[in-house]
């Protein structure tokens, strides 16, 4: 480069910086009830947070098209945390403390969403956790002021060990992320599905580090076990390169598989017609759920957005609403007026009716299970039914043991 | 016996893949001396690529593999683009940020990406006549399996010739030996440079295309490469080719096996072997020690002196500044005054090691993690209040440079930074895995302020006055006997080893002080966010580190206060005005670099004192 003189350098420095601030356009809205919403929009994780986004931007418009809750419009006001709790925390205190936020929700990753909680806590803010799986957000780590949508892993475990229950399977073995959510996931299967069958042993673990599997080697090692099923819980890349190694190593050939989450379109759809086939998922089969709200929600979707909903649409979808139907009941903003609405808490979505347990303050929202198959060249969900969450939580003697202090 | 067999194989072909990607990195390491952080986003693109060209070509045998070669091909014009628009223009910059330049790369790259592509993943369909499976011994591997090792030994044969029979090559390895030298002979260096950028580019494009037969293009994939590459050109010897392909087979055939015995080992097994073998021997497998020619004797940095009047006003100014501040300033100013005090003094620390010790590390974060986890831990299985947490983090710091720096500071150079980044992934490793003591990736809650200082104006002047003393005390070590002495070090160790200076023994204790500040700072850290999590030990917070310390400067104590409050406020503001954030930050850094080679502090020095004359 041509030496510049520092003036030069300034100018154009100061340029960029200019240009970059330029970006922002702030507008104002006749005073709007404001929910500050935090969770991953870049990085590997926007597959999953966009459509959670057209999700609550879709509610968002209905409600407020509508008037509005207490007479007054929705204001979503989202920061992207770029998948680190400690930006997560930052922005939690940027829309408590400069937004002046009404509460608090969102996230998708465990930890952030534990982080976020602990924060709302401590803060003495509501927040409803949409996204995150992890049990510790209700049970262990739980405080008064996080409500939780979405099933929990627990939940979705316990979904497939009841299936897995009813297979003659004697023999499991299980392969997960070695990571908390894996290691939970395992925990709760193994748990519910040797109380229901005690003559289940598990001949093998295999435990691939997160996003980084070593398929080929992983596939061999499980299937030198011989086990008569596989419990899966590998997602996203992982899943994919686990799928097609196992595929071509035979090693799903007369297995059965259990498979958390595959049947969410997140996970089902990158894998196209490799989509694997007779797995008993937990999942959201969209196509095919034509329940009457459902309906209307998933011709909605489509016409706003041009694109069908996923799973992560859903949630986006139910935070909203969950978040309405809180204000109409507490009738304020006023946060223990709003965290007291919250329990017990009763809401129709398009899965059905939900509750918010004031028991452990975990929404009552479920999924499908069911296997899956192969339709036009593109993985489906077939034979499956909608698995209320209600009914795969533990007795509420356990619960409690499980959120100390309450 | 057929379940070895099937397993090895299946470890020679992801010896294959991690061949294919470390190749490239090491040529062009070797030559340029350039450490290429883009080369994981040139992987990255070579399998967006392919994914495209295989859904418009794909459908033979044929047209498959010509998708692939196209695709690599495109990433070598790509890294034409690179290296003749960036690269070019800062071979000269201390080569700490030639790496920063190239995260910025990384950063434009992974934005773009998602802007053309999209978010989702990207699954391409198998290689026609190469998507079934071959039966050996009773087990059934991939057809592609073969194809990949096919590949590999291509590229190592093709790669053997070039380097050995044409002239090209012979210019790379000399190059490699003695840059000078080759320039001295009349070599047109530019050309050799931009040559050698394009092949290393064409081989991460074609590592990268190679993989959508097997894994789905997204868009982690570029950090996610990056590490592990660089830990095989590491093991194998920077520079050397036939190291690379050893050393990606050993880690893979470890890692096939290790699996089979202990399938928790996997996340820090290739760290580990990375560690044992630069203990034994420092310049990995294949690589020669690095014997100093005139170029790499750095020319000494100009000496340290005490703040002119000039200088000593603007600190004045700028500590009565960030006293009155919280006062003119919001609540939430105030939480990010807080954070920009406390990463300061992280990049002070790592501004200590870099500038006055000359010792390079990618892995700091393991010491502002230990601190943090020291703190969080206290409060978490002690029910330590504030203080006796805050009193810890130091110690868990330093504790850990302690033991880790014992073996880093036997080292010199790339490896060094590169056994610092192992150490530090190998307790990153600990705290996400190990659940039972560190809570693992959900980390440990709970570790707010005690309630005298959980107002953020309270806990801001105690982080401020406890950071602004730790900074004036590592500043008062540089100007004391033992900083002359470090620094003396630092500008030739050969001459103070000769005047009876234990080199070693000084950077070691360098390094643990460096540890100990980093430990306050990540101490500080857990109570402003209430929480710790594994990944303030990972090596996006090293890298954080390092931009702070470069976008600053280098050569100024100021620098490292400076960086970190541009990359806070820049980071806190863009996240708020776009979701092209990383792109603008990219830009920003790239734009930085080549024209401010001094850094933010370079650039206020110049005000300052055109201000004053």
């Amino acid at each position: 480069m041509p030496r510049m003189n520092v003036r030069t350098r300034l100018t154009v420095l100061l340029g960029t910086v200019l240009a970059i601030l330029s970006f922002g356009v702030a507008h104002a809205q006749q005073d709007p009830i404001k929910i500050g919403e935090i969770n991953s929009y870049t990085g590997p994780l926007a597959a999953f947070t966009v459509p959670y986004r057209n999700g609550w931007e879709l509610a968002v418009e209905e409600i407020n098209a509508k008037g509005g809750v207490l007479g007054r419009p929705l204001e979503v006001i989202a920061r992207d945390d770029g998948g680190k709790p400690a930006n997560a925390i930052k922005f939690a205190e940027e829309l408590t403390r400069r937004e002046n936020v009404d509460l608090l929700a969102g996230t998708f990753l465990s930890n952030i969403g534990l982080a976020v909680a602990d924060f709302a806590s401590r803060n003495k803010t509501l927040f409803i956790a949409s996204e995150p799986l992890s049990d510790a957000v209700v049970w262990s780590k739980g405080n008064d002021y996080t409500f939780r949508l979405r099933p929990s892993t627990y939940m979705q475990a316990a979904m497939l060990a009841e299936e897995a229950a009813k297979l003659p399977a004697k023999r499991w073995a299980t392969v997960a992320p070695n990571y908390e959510y894996g290691q939970s996931a395992v925990k709760a299967f193994k748990e519910v599905l040797q109380a229901r069958r005690p003559d289940v042993e598990f001949v093998e673990e295999q435990w691939p580090a997160l996003f980084k599997i070593d398929a080929g080697a992983t596939v061999q090692a499980l299937a030198r076990a011989e086990p008569d099923a596989i419990f899966n819980v590998t997602f996203s890349i992982d899943l994919a390169k686990f799928v097609r190694e196992g595929q071509l190593r035979g090693l799903f050939a007369d297995r059965e598989v259990a498979s958390l989450l595959t049947g969410e379109p997140e996970y089902l759809d990158p894998l196209k017609d490799e989509a694997p086939e007779g797995w008993i998922v937990t999942g959201y089969p969209w196509q095919s759920v034509n329940t009457p709200e459902h309906r209307a929600f998933r011709a909605a979707y489509e016409t706003r957005f041009n694109d069908y909903p996923r799973a992560g649409s859903i949630v986006g979808y139910n935070t909203i609403l969950t978040i309405a139907a809180m204000l109409e009941k507490a009738g304020s903003t006023d946060t223990d007026a709003m965290v007291a609405a919250m329990k017990d808490l009763e809401l129709d979505t398009p899965f059905g009716r939900i509750t918010y347990r004031a028991l452990d303050h975990q929404s009552t929202m479920g999924a499908f299970v069911g296997r899956t198959a192969k339709v036009d060249g593109a993985g489906v969900m077939v034979d499956f039914r909608y698995a209320n969450g209600a009914d795969y939580l533990p007795d509420d003697e356990t619960v409690k043991k499980l959120r100390p202090g309450r | 016996m057929s379940f070895i067999v099937a397993q090895a194989i299946t470890g020679l072909a992801s010896a294959a893949s991690l061949f294919l990607i470390a190749v490239g990195l090491s040529i062009v390491f070797g030559v340029t001396r350039v450490v290429n952080f883009a080369h994981g986003s040139l992987y990255m693109l070579g399998a967006y690529i392919a994914f495209t060209l295989v859904g418009i070509m794909g459908d033979s045998f044929a047209g498959y593999l010509l998708a692939i070669v196209l695709a690599s091909l495109a990433v070598g014009l790509v890294g034409a683009l690179i290296e003749t628009i960036l690269l070019r223009r800062i071979y000269q910059a201390p080569e700490l940020f030639q790496l920063l330049a190239t995260f910025g790369v990384v950063l434009i790259v992974q934005d773009l990406t998602r802007t053309i592509w999209g978010p989702d993943d990207l699954f391409a369909p198998r290689m026609p006549g190469l998507d079934g499976a071959i039966e050996v011994w009773g087990h059934a591997i991939p057809s592609y399996d073969f194809f990949l090792i096919g590949v590999a030994f291509g590229v190592l044969g093709g790669l053997w010739l070039l380097f050995r029979k044409t002239r090209f090559g012979v210019l790379i390895r000399a190059a490699t030996e003695d840059r000078q030298m080759v320039a001295a002979l009349g070599i047109d260096q530019r050309w050799l440079f931009t040559a050698t950028f394009v092949l290393g580019a064409t081989l991460a494009g074609l590592g990268g295309a190679l993989q959508i037969p097997l894994q789905a293009a997204i868009l982690s994939m570029d950090l996610s490469i990056i590490v592990d590459a660089f830990v095989v050109v590491v093991i194998g010897g920077m520079g050397s080719i036939a190291g690379a392909f050893v050393a990606a087979v050993l880690v893979s055939e470890l890692l096939a096996f290790g699996l089979v015995i202990l399938p928790q080992i996997t996340l820090v097994l290739i760290f580990l072997v990375m560690a044992v073998t630069l203990v034994l021997k420092p310049s990995g497998l294949f690589g020669k020690p690095e014997f100093i020619t005139a170029e790499d004797v750095r020319s000494p940095d100009p000496p340290l002196r005490p703040s002119d009047r000039v200088a000593r006003a603007a600190w004045l100014a700028f500590l009565v500044a960030s006293l009155i501040a919280p006062v003119l300033v919001s609540d939430f100013a105030t939480v990010v005054l807080t954070e920009i005090a406390i990463l300061a003094l992280f990049a002070a620390s790592l501004h200590f090691l870099i500038w006055g010790g000359g010792l390079i590390t990618f892995g700091h974060a393991a010491y502002f993690g230990l601190g943090a986890y020291g703190a969080g831990l206290a409060v978490f299985h002690l029910s330590a209040g504030m203080g006796p947490a805050l009193l810890l983090a130091p110690l868990a710091g330093a504790l850990g440079a302690l033991i880790f720096g014992w073996f880093c500071v036997r080292l010199s150079g790339i490896y060094m930074a590169m056994l610092t980044l192992a150490f530090a992934q190998i307790a990153w490793s600990a705290a996400f895995q190990w659940i039972e003591f560190t809570g693992g990736d959900n980390g440990i809650l709970g570790v707010w302020p005690s309630a005298w200082a959980s107002e953020p104006v309270v806990f801001y002047y105690l982080a401020l006055a406890v950071c602004a003393a730790m900074i004036w005390a590592l500043r008062h070590v540089l100007f004391s006997p033992f900083g002359y002495t470090l620094r003396a070090t630092r500008d030739s160790a050969l001459r103070s080893a000769a005047i009876g200076v234990d080199v070693t023994r000084h950077r070691w204790l360098a390094f643990t002080l460096a540890g100990a500040a980093a430990g306050v700072s990540g101490g500080f850290f857990a109570f402003a966010k209430g929480s710790v999590f594994p990944d303030v030990l990972y090596v996006s917070t090293s890298v954080d580190g390092l931009v702070m310390v470069l976008l600053g400067g280098l050569q100024s104590l100021a620098g490292p206060i400076l960086g970190a409050m541009a990359f806070t406020g820049i980071q806190t503001e863009l996240n708020r005005l776009t979701d092209l954030w990383q792109l603008l930050m990219g830009l920003l850094i790239v734009v930085l670099v080549v024209l401010l080679p001094r850094g933010l502090a370079g650039l206020s020095a110049l005000v300052i004192r055109r201000g004053a004359s």
